[in-house]
């Protein structure tokens, strides 16, 4: 057996391998919130509802409609989508003129009256969501054997961000978006319909979370509280990272959740802190956070 | 006195007879449950009204001061007294390292890094040997006030309550109207002119940021020794998020809403208690009616229809 570090490489790499799909979900969640800060100067706290609410939609689509995995893929992600549409449109479009604040405190709120409604009917125990059978079982790396699923998950989740990075940075569309975020009456001025522009972000942020959610489905139960043990690690990985690009984001996701894959090996105890300790050494030596513009 | 109004003086002597009145027709240790959350929320609301800081860990001093003033009282059997005044010890100290950190920088950053640092608080307490861990510190004797005064009583241990809530309110109030408080509402108005002017901005902050901590901290060492327990749930952020409501519904930068939200809210969690996760969805119900409608909350609209500052 291969030892690096006086660790066994396979419960090196599986943890790293493990460090990457958290990862996955810590960029995909706060890319999510970057690009709707970006242009709502609202923090999401309803996020983790939402992401929670995309793996429900694939059970749901699984279980009452009968539709599998990767349909489920599209439709849940299209559905929560419409849900964030009807949701910015009635009620957070109302703060835009407020302090930035009740933003957060309005879907601090919306997201306790999603989690609570969900606890409400289906328990806090957890529903089990197989694995579809093509992604089962697992295949040799030569230095590990991993999981399809597990390689499935990172595989997706890098495509979606890299994608998401390309819509904002390279396309016409993301262009204007981009110029929003900058100026948004300005735009609006060239003809642009800004409001329109935010509901699509808003519902494109969201569909993120929510795809996000369908891939956790299989990994961890889908309880209602999944979104919330998520949320917490994702905002420090937001004040780590800065909310000031799209790449910083990426990137910080994935290696926070490596690091936190390293700590499990070699410091266990500290795993589940290690992302907030990394955003206190942050604060101290750039407060900005990393991909952060100053202030 | 305090800096109070004429309005202010008649309604902290109607809630002074209220506290006074109160054990004799309502059941002592639901009050006892107002009065913990109600010192919670003044110290709440002293960063979020005065500092203009949303301050979404909370629970991290409160639930600090908890466990310590829970674990010295089982542990070393020290005095009621001394372990209250531990707890908010601890709140401050916590509330120092913290705030350091957190007033680096401001807005929805300072609520997401308070946030993330008392994740880590709660993490903490999760796996520290001292804290029992789920099963919390439990059956902290009461014991003996300064050695004289039997706490086993709950109408004793009331009106030590009541004390502590009205010292620490009125401590509140008079950290607001020093000078000191002067320059805090200076700084949330505008803090470049501030700067300008030769003050220390974060200094200020962060000395508001410690005593809001410390009184937290005394709110959780209280509520530890009143219930004789300390728990994983004072520490989680579920109640950095039920401080925000209560200060919010009774009113942000009021002086009575804090109190006044804390009855309600209290309230409601022991009415609804049997319905399970139904409080959880009527305490979110209850923030988006308030961001949305009612921002002034029940105190800051009373006020502003009786055209005075309460």
């Amino acid at each position: 057996m291969i030892m690096i570090f006086g660790v066994p490489g396979p419960l090196l790499f599986g943890q790293l391998l493990l460090g990457l799909i958290n990862g996955a979900f810590y960029a995909m969640l706060s890319l999510g919130l970057a690009v709707i800060f970006g242009m709502l100067n609202i923090i999401n706290f309803a996020h983790g509802a939402l992401f929670m609410m995309g793996a429900f939609a694939a059970w749901m689509l699984l279980n009452y409609v009968g539709i599998g995995y990767f349909p489920a893929l599209i439709l849940a992600p299209l559905l929560v989508g419409i849900f964030g549409v009807i949701i910015e449109k009635t009620i957070i479009s109302r703060l835009y003129k407020l302090d930035h604040l009740y933003g957060l405190l309005l879907t601090f709120g919306m997201s306790l009256v999603i989690e609570g409604l969900f606890r409400n009917a289906y328990g806090s125990s957890g529903l089990p969501y197989r694995i579809p059978d093509i992604l089962q079982g697992a295949t040799n790396l030569g230095f590990m054997y991993m999981p399809n699923y597990r390689g499935w998950v990172v595989l997706a989740a890098m495509v979606v961000c890299f994608s998401t990075w390309a819509i904002i940075e390279k396309t016409s569309l993301g262009a204007t978006l981009r110029a929003a975020t900058e100026n948004a009456p300005l735009v609006q001025a060239f003809g642009v319909n800004v409001p329109r522009l935010i509901t699509l972000t808003y519902a494109g942020g969201v569909a993120l979370a929510a795809f996000a959610g369908v891939l956790a489905a299989p990994i961890y139960s889908v309880n209602p509280n999944m979104g919330s043990n998520f949320i917490n690690t994702v905002f420090a990985v937001v004040v780590i990272g800065g909310m000031g690009s799209i790449m910083g984001s990426i990137l910080t996701g994935f290696g926070l959740g490596v690091v936190e894959g390293l700590t499990k090996v070699f410091y266990p105890q500290a795993s589940a802190t290690v992302v907030f300790l990394v955003m206190v050494i942050v604060l101290l030596v750039r407060p900005r956070g990393l991909f952060g513009k100053a202030a | 006195m305090f800096g109070f109004s004429r309005a202010q003086s008649i309604a902290f002597i109607l809630m002074v007879v209220l506290i006074a009145v109160c054990p004799f027709v309502l059941y002592p240790v639901f009050l006892m449950r107002v009065l913990t959350a109600a010192l919670f929320a003044c110290s709440f609301n002293l960063m979020i009204g005065y500092v203009g800081l949303l301050s979404f860990g909370q629970a991290a001093f409160f639930g600090m001061g908890s466990y310590v003033a829970a674990w010295t009282m089982k542990a070393w059997h020290v005095d009621a007294s001394v372990a209250i005044v531990l707890g908010g010890l601890t709140g401050a100290a916590l509330g120092l390292v913290l705030g350091y950190l957190a007033i680096r920088r401001s807005g929805i950053y300072f609520a997401m890094i308070t946030l993330a640092l008392a994740q880590m608080v709660y993490f903490f307490c999760l796996e520290a040997p001292f804290t029992g861990g789920e099963d919390g510190i439990q059956q902290v004797p009461r014991g003996h006030l300064f050695g004289l005064i039997d706490l086993n009583n709950d109408m004793t241990m009331y009106w030590v309550t009541a004390a502590v809530f009205i010292g620490g309110f009125l401590l509140v109030h008079r950290i607001i109207h020093s000078p000191f408080g002067q320059v805090l509402k200076g700084i949330r108005e505008n803090e470049p002119r501030a700067t300008s002017l030769g003050y220390r901005t974060d200094d200020y902050k962060l000395i508001a940021f410690v005593l809001s901590c410390m009184i937290a901290g005394v709110a959780g060492g209280t509520k530890a020794l009143v219930f004789g327990i300390a728990t994983l749930t004072d520490v989680h952020y579920s109640t950095s998020g039920e401080v925000v409501l209560t200060t919010l519904l009774g009113g942000l930068g009021t002086v009575f809403g804090p109190a006044v939200g804390a009855l309600v809210v209290t309230s409601m969690e022991n009415y609804l208690a049997q319905f399970g996760a139904w409080v959880t969805v009527t305490q979110g119900a209850i923030f988006m009616i308030c961001v949305l409608a009612f921002r002034r909350g029940i105190i800051g609209e009373l006020g502003a229809f009786l055209k005075i500052s309460l």
